[in-house]
């Protein structure tokens, strides 16, 4: 398989969000905003790729007997390693996603992507599908935070667009779970259009 | 009364999962039957209060006094998985009938965002009663947590029954499976929502 086909499958055929139904916690306690979503599933593709990489080459070394506890060790290590340099670099935005950063380590695209691909590919290619499902996260937690953004605060992407305040209701909790249940819907609908 | 605060606050008004997001997938994939719900439910509050029972003493006495906190993630998540692998081996031995019950949710709590997310908040979380912000002490976290598995139990629960009735109607397809969960899950978002201000 080519490199950029590992790519583009994890985007659409495999987008964790709309069609794997992975990773639910940070997707919805995330997107209050188009840049925290973004920040949140570019912080996880970050792990993904290296942790993937890292996983991969030590496949051979892991018995398989402990081999889930091994791979959370090695997420948790690089988890540890973006929480020091999200600190040091975007503290503000590592204030507002807080606690989802350290959660990254119980993503279930991470370890998902570990055990169903790194663990029987080739570094680089595993390299790369962390890449892809990290970039389809990242745009599925974009998407739906701009859709909440602006329903729930008139803006994008911090940019005022409508005066007045928005309807609040969509940057609480219960518009994360009503706007990402209608743009499944509508996602179903164009796949079976 | 401060125990009585921490427990409205921690089941109805900051409910774990549909206030926080935490424990969003066990949500959505074990709330088909009440009975099964009961069960997850009840094995979440087990797992939670004694892996924050470990992690706290693990912050506190070591990770603290050691100046080491950024090692928090690494050795937060390896507790919880060697915690639930020794209550799984435990029960299988002492209690049968427990495990019965238990034993098929045991697995799927390792990797419960919401019991690695309330060891963290524990630890790191400022309560303020009428006066200055303060750290949990011990009996107050584990109070704390025990509460928000509560709220996670009975969110669950409520849920599954929903659902259980939702089997019965005809849902337009492109709303069945997954859409019409999290829209119904954001319904049931609204009405918690109405207990905000209460403490």
């Amino acid at each position: 398989m080519s490199k950029w086909k590992i790519i583009t499958r994890g985007i659409i055929k495999e987008n964790p969000t709309f069609v794997l139904v992975l990773g639910m916690c940070p997707t919805l306690g995330t997107t209050t905003s188009a840049i925290n979503g973004m920040g949140m599933g570019l912080a996880t593709t970050f792990v993904l790729m290296l942790s993937n990489y890292a996983i991969s080459l030590l496949a051979g070394l892991i018995p398989s007997k402990i081999r889930i506890p091994a791979y959370v060790v090695v997420i948790a290590i690089f988890v540890t390693v973006v929480q020091l340099l999200m600190q040091a670099y975007v503290p503000a935005l590592y204030q507002t996603l807080g606690l989802f950063i350290p959660l990254i380590v119980v993503n279930c695209i991470v370890l998902g992507r570990a055990e169903a691909f790194a663990s029987k590919n080739k570094p680089v290619d595993s390299f790369f599908d962390g890449l892809g499902s990290g970039l389809g996260f990242t745009l599925s937690l974009t998407v739906l935070g701009i859709v909440r953004e602006l329903l729930g605060s008139g803006s994008f992407f911090g940019l005022k667009l409508l005066s007045g305040d928005g309807i609040l209701v969509f940057i609480l909790a219960p518009g994360a779970f009503l706007v990402l249940g209608y743009l499944m819907v509508l996602f179903n609908k164009i796949k079976q259009a | 009364m401060e125990y009585i605060l921490i427990v409205i606050s921690a089941v109805f008004v900051n409910n774990i999962v549909l206030n926080q997001f935490l424990g969003v997938c066990p949500f959505l994939g074990v709330s088909n039957k009440i009975s099964t719900a009961v069960g997850m439910g009840a094995a979440v509050i087990f797992v939670m209060t004694l892996s924050t029972l470990f992690t706290y003493l693990l912050q506190r006495y070591i990770l603290d006094p050691l100046q080491i906190g950024f090692m928090q993630t690494v050795t937060f998540i390896l507790v919880i998985a060697a915690l639930v692998q020794m209550v799984e081996i435990i029960l299988k031995k002492t209690s049968p009938a427990l495990y019965q019950a238990l034993g098929i949710f045991l697995p799927l709590i390792t990797t419960n965002c919401a019991v690695l997310g309330v060891s963290i908040l524990v630890v790191t979380k400022e309560l303020s009663f009428g006066g200055a912000p303060a750290m949990l002490n011990l009996p107050q976290a584990l109070v704390y947590t025990a509460s928000m598995a509560a709220g996670f139990g009975l969110a669950l629960i409520l849920f599954a029954g929903l659902r259980e009735q939702m089997e019965l109607v005809g849902i337009p397809k492109p709303f069945r499976g997954v859409p019409i969960a999290l829209i119904t899950a954001g319904i049931l978002a609204l009405a918690f929502m109405g207990f905000s201000g209460i403490v």
